[in-house]
């Protein structure tokens, strides 16, 4: 990657223009008062096309995709983003449609949403999908948001709380506290998996649910799922999942049939939609029919959702179709348990057996501490994978484990692959053992070097005029 | 059975995968699912369609939409999108690339990132901005929670009854869960009413202001006076604005507001049936801890070259968990970079000729129909900018009608029976004329 | 090693708290900054805010965690060390020095039920 350091101010200058309107054929109407006129120009960069194209193709370059190489981020589905996806999002017959416009005038557009109603039910076993949520935390407030709205038509308002087990993604108490409830979370047993016992005396009648993913983050099945869901049900609460764990059970296990009550998918994870960065994503959020009186007056985003997400998701669904949606499931599971069976000589694997898509690393078994050298940390290992043109794993969550390596390769990765990446990671534990110093120095070959990001949270410098 | 062109592993490699784990089939890797969990049969889908077919089916429900020339806004707008974007976007390194946590390998995404925020800073002239949010009414709803937040034991935030109506929805659905209660100051003469705010300002507890730029009858407000009444309840001001329209129209900052938001979606982004958008938000930077979303900082690198990071991420969900502002985790990225190379062709220039099109095409269009006699103007005088309102001799449903069996989209209705409509630089007079004559003739 | 002052009274979740002349004054112990490492910002409670034995006040952040900071007493805030603003460094450089809140205490029998240096020392294993 070759460090190109432009900002387009930069390229800026004045009497440069990089747009092409047609000349004005209306007569020209007065005036804006002045009360009501912008006082001061706003100061945006006035750059010729030819050069706004550079300079954004060279930003790219410093950029790694999924496109470029293997991103084993655990809890991201980092899988390839079909580009049939992208070409029937980019449809005029779709684009030009204004989200006002009636059904009678977006019969097709409606067609997708019908489908992917009755796709995403099929695949899940819930009944009915609302497509506002913009993305899996938006989708995971909307379903609290029904789990508080079922207790409130019953009249129940002493519903407060909902129970997140202590290995939970952050956004899962985030998202609970903005909806107004209490997190209490319960404790995981040694085996990473969800303590019934500490989770019983946690259920009584302030209990509007409880908040889970299977596989849970440590990507490990939750064996004990049915007795949980009966004991929440019980106690009259509802069980919500979160879809991001979803992709190992795709073909193989439906979230509806272990008992859950509302869920949310993540179609740029688990559906193929491209990650863009950080969004544009899609949330989805499916409940069991007895719920869906709750959703209409839930109005989570402006008008119908990310639509031009969806679209991308319903071409993957149909490319899969029924014979091929298995093996999502399957050859993502393959795939993570190989890569666990053979580096757990060098990386220290805290629960043992089989996992599903994913699985959680806890730092190097010898991480080459000795006299004044510090030990190469997650962090370490993280940076130097770079120098081989590997994106790291997700590091450090869950939290249960100090030096997490969450690493998820899932089913559009080859063997080959597969195999160099384990290879890398052996030869980078090897390098540790010897001298940790070649992974603290590391990336060696990126375009910046461990940026300072003491300094920068302790002096932001957030927009361009600010560092002029 | 065919293979399918997005899994890679052959027999032999799945055969050779299973051995040096140790089992014998794939289904032993779901040995620890209780076996009533693993479904029987197939699944109802349709079979799986190969790509030709795909393709095919697509464009053709692609084409069961209407082919419409859009006269209608109300929060999306059919403005002109150069054709240099979607090749940006579209680039790999752009669009599959994971959120920027390491840094090293996606300057790309934290430098248009960090373009984004400055430019949203400029056109807002608020002090800092996010990485983006979800659209603009989330964004509101977000700026309704920050007002809570940074006023702590306030719990009433106002809404202008001027915003649009879909925007209001998802403030107020938030706010219910929230625990807010919402309040609503009344429009009076073609705006948001100073006089009515000053009344609910001395009610007390408010914790915030939403008010409308522009509001939903098309008319630019003027808010003097405004940031001063809620500042003296110790309150925040939250301007709600089209950021195409802050080119020519007074910034939220030159208004005194505290918080801006709205939606990029005018800044050349397709109208999309609703979505993909951007949300924004700007703040002064007395706030900044409290602003939800991703930030980007500017820093340097051991070597001392620029780098580019997020920063302040001890507000965020990550670290804060219940405690966070805001549970945003993904946002709209791919499109941040969309407007960002859009205000980057157009720059200050491109900006104001947009405006200045849509202005004297919606004068001209307001001028001709009033001409045909069939609508009054319930406003009169009001100053507006591409959008307006009027009050029809007949039924909206009947005007919207006529002009939709002509191929127009148009003259939507809003509570009170008026018609809106919208012009930007993509309506040429000739169309214009005709939405004229459909309308003379109807 | 963390450096520990004697005389000081210590909470079980590392603040520290000296008073000078019936204020309660309040900060984070030695160990408390260097399990956090660089902290980058101070998160403070306002003069007049009141304070409650046990629960939190405000926070500690760095790059990667935000810590909460525990009261060890009850009652209101009559001081914040506005230093630690613009330059949330000071209490790496120094955490005994740099106090982060002064309390008029409600009930200051609760400086009881602290810990004396010795008993925090081996609170902390050292």
């Amino acid at each position: 990657m070759k460090y190109y350091d432009k900002l387009v101010f930069e390229l800026s200058q004045e009497g440069r223009v990089g747009y092409s309107l047609p000349a004005n054929r209306f007569p020209s109407a007065p005036e804006l008062p002045l009360e009501l006129k912008r006082e001061t120009s706003p100061n945006l960069p006035e750059v010729s096309e030819p050069d706004v194209v550079r300079h954004y193709t060279n930003l790219s370059q410093m950029n790694f995709g999924v496109d470029t190489g293997f991103y084993p981020l655990g809890s991201c589905t980092m899988k390839y983003n079909p580009r049939i996806n992208e070409e029937v999002a980019a449809l005029p017959g779709f684009t030009g449609l204004h989200p006002l416009m009636h059904a009678g005038l977006t019969k097709g557009a409606l067609r997708v949403y019908q489908d992917m109603n009755k796709f995403l039910s099929a695949i899940t076993g819930l009944y009915a999908f609302t497509f506002d949520p913009c993305a899996g935390a938006h989708g995971e407030l909307t379903g609290l948001m029904v789990m508080r709205q079922y207790h409130m038509n019953r009249g129940d308002l002493k519903r407060t709380k909902v129970i997140v087990p202590d290995s939970a993604h952050g956004t899962n108490p985030a998202s609970a506290a903005v909806c107004g409830l209490e997190i209490v979370e319960v404790k995981s047993l040694e085996n990473g998996r969800v303590d019934v016992e500490a989770l019983k005396p946690l259920l009584d009648d302030t209990v509007a649910g409880m908040m889970m993913t299977n596989p849970n983050t440590l990507g490990l099945f939750e064996t004990q799922i049915k007795e949980i869901t009966e004991l929440v049900h019980g106690i009259g609460g509802l069980m919500y999942y979160d879809g991001a764990n979803m992709n190992p059970l795709m073909g193989v296990v439906r979230p509806g049939d272990m008992g859950f009550d509302i869920m949310h998918l993540n179609l740029h994870k688990t559906f193929s939609t491209p990650h863009g960065g950080g969004g544009p994503g899609s949330g989805p959020v499916g409940v069991a029919e007895h719920l869906v009186d709750c959703l209409p007056e839930l109005r989570v985003s402006g008008f119908h959702g990310n639509f031009g997400v969806i679209l991308r998701a319903y071409a993957y669904i149909l490319m899969l179709g029924k014979q091929n949606l298995k093996k999502v499931g399957q050859y993502s599971v393959l795939s993570a348990n190989y890569i666990k069976e053979c580096l757990k000589d060098a990386y220290k694997l805290p629960i043992e057996g089989v996992c599903k898509h994913e699985f959680v690393f806890d730092g190097l078994i010898n991480d080459g501490a000795h006299d004044d050298v510090h030990g190469a940390t997650t962090l370490d290992v993280a940076k130097r994978l770079l120098d081989f043109g590997f994106h790291a794993p997700t590091i450090y969550f869950p939290l249960l484990f100090h030096q997490a390596l969450m690493i998820e390769p899932t089913e559009t990765e080859s063997k080959e692959t597969i195999d160099a990446f384990i290879n890398v990671m052996h030869k980078i534990a090897a390098e540790a053992a010897e001298d940790p110093r070649i992974l603290q120095d590391a990336p060696h070959g990126a375009p910046i070097k461990r940026p300072d990001e003491t300094a920068a949270a302790r002096n932001p410098v957030l927009k361009w005029k600010d560092a002029q | 059975m065919a293979g399918f062109p997005y899994f890679p592993h052959t027999d032999a490699e799945v055969r050779s995968m299973l051995d040096r784990i140790g089992v014998r089939q794939v289904e032993d890797l779901y040995a620890d699912v209780p076996k009533e969990f693993i479904k029987k049969g197939a699944y109802a889908l349709p079979d799986a369609m190969s790509e030709p077919e795909v393709r095919a089916w697509l464009n053709g429900l692609a084409a069961m939409n209407a082919r419409m020339k859009v006269f209608a806004g109300a929060g999306a707008y059919d403005h002109y999108t150069p054709s240099v974007i979607p090749y940006i976007t579209s680039r790999s390194e752009f669009l599959t690339a994971y959120t920027p946590y390491q840094c090293e390998i996606s300057q790309g995404t934290l430098r248009y990132i960090f373009e984004f925020q400055s430019m949203v800073c400029e056109l807002t002239g608020m002090d800092i901005s996010n990485a983006s949010l979800y659209d603009g009414p989330t964004a509101a709803a977000e700026a309704m929670k920050m007002t809570v937040a940074c006023t702590r034991k306030k719990t009433r935030v106002l809404l202008s009854k001027g915003l649009l109506p879909h925007v209001v929805a998802v403030v107020e659905t938030y706010a219910k869960f929230h625990g807010v209660q919402i309040g609503h100051v009344p429009v009076a003469d073609g705006q948001t009413s100073l006089e009515a705010l000053q009344a609910e300002l001395a009610a007390g507890d408010v914790a915030g202001v939403i008010v409308p730029e522009i509001n939903r009858f098309g008319i630019i407000e003027n808010h003097a006076g405004f940031a001063d009444a809620v500042h003296a309840a110790k309150a925040l001001l939250v301007e709600y604005c089209d950021p195409s329209t802050l080119a020519v129209i007074k910034s939220p900052a030159e208004w005194g507001a505290d918080i801006a938001v709205g939606d990029g979606q005018s800044l050349g982004i397709p109208l999309c049936f609703g979505g993909p958008y951007v949300g924004f938000m700007g703040v002064k930077k007395e706030y900044m801890r409290k602003m939800p979303g991703r930030i980007v900082g500017q820093t340097t690198d051991k070597d001392g070259k620029r780098a580019f990071v997020l920063t302040l991420q001890a507000r965020e969900q990550h670290i804060k968990r219940e405690k966070a502002t805001s549970n945003i985790c993904s946002n709209e990225s791919l499109m941040a970079l969309w407007v960002t190379v859009y205000m980057s062709l157009m720059g200050p220039e491109g900006l104001r000729e947009v405006n200045k099109l849509s202005y004297d095409g919606a004068h001209y269009l307001k001028d001709e129909l009033l001409k045909t006699g069939k609508f009054e103007d319930p406003f009169p005088g009001k100053p507006f900018l591409k959008e307006f309102v009027l009050k029809p001799g007949k039924a909206p449903g009947l005007v919207q009608n006529d002009l939709e069996k002509a191929g127009f989209f148009a003259a939507l209705e809003t509570e009170e029976g008026y018609v809106s409509f919208c012009v930007t630089e993509q309506r040429t007079k000739e169309e214009t004329d005709q939405l004229v004559n459909i309308v003379k003739e109807g | 090693m963390s450096k520990i002052i004697e005389g000081l009274k210590y909470s079980e979740s590392h603040e520290w708290v000296k008073v000078e002349d019936g204020i309660a004054v309040v900060g984070v112990t030695d160990f408390a900054q260097q399990e956090m490492g660089d902290i980058t910002y101070v998160d403070m409670p306002e003069v007049e805010d009141e304070v409650t034995a046990g629960e939190e006040f405000g926070a500690l952040e760095s790059v990667k965690a935000a810590s909460d900071l525990i009261s060890p007493v009850s009652g209101k805030v009559v001081e914040v060390n506005a230093e630690l603003d613009d330059a949330p460094e000071k209490v790496n450089e120094d955490a005994f020095e740099n106090w982060i809140i002064k309390v008029e205490m409600s009930d200051p029998s609760e400086l009881d039920a602290l810990m004396d240096a010795e008993a925090y020392k081996a609170h902390i294993g050292e």
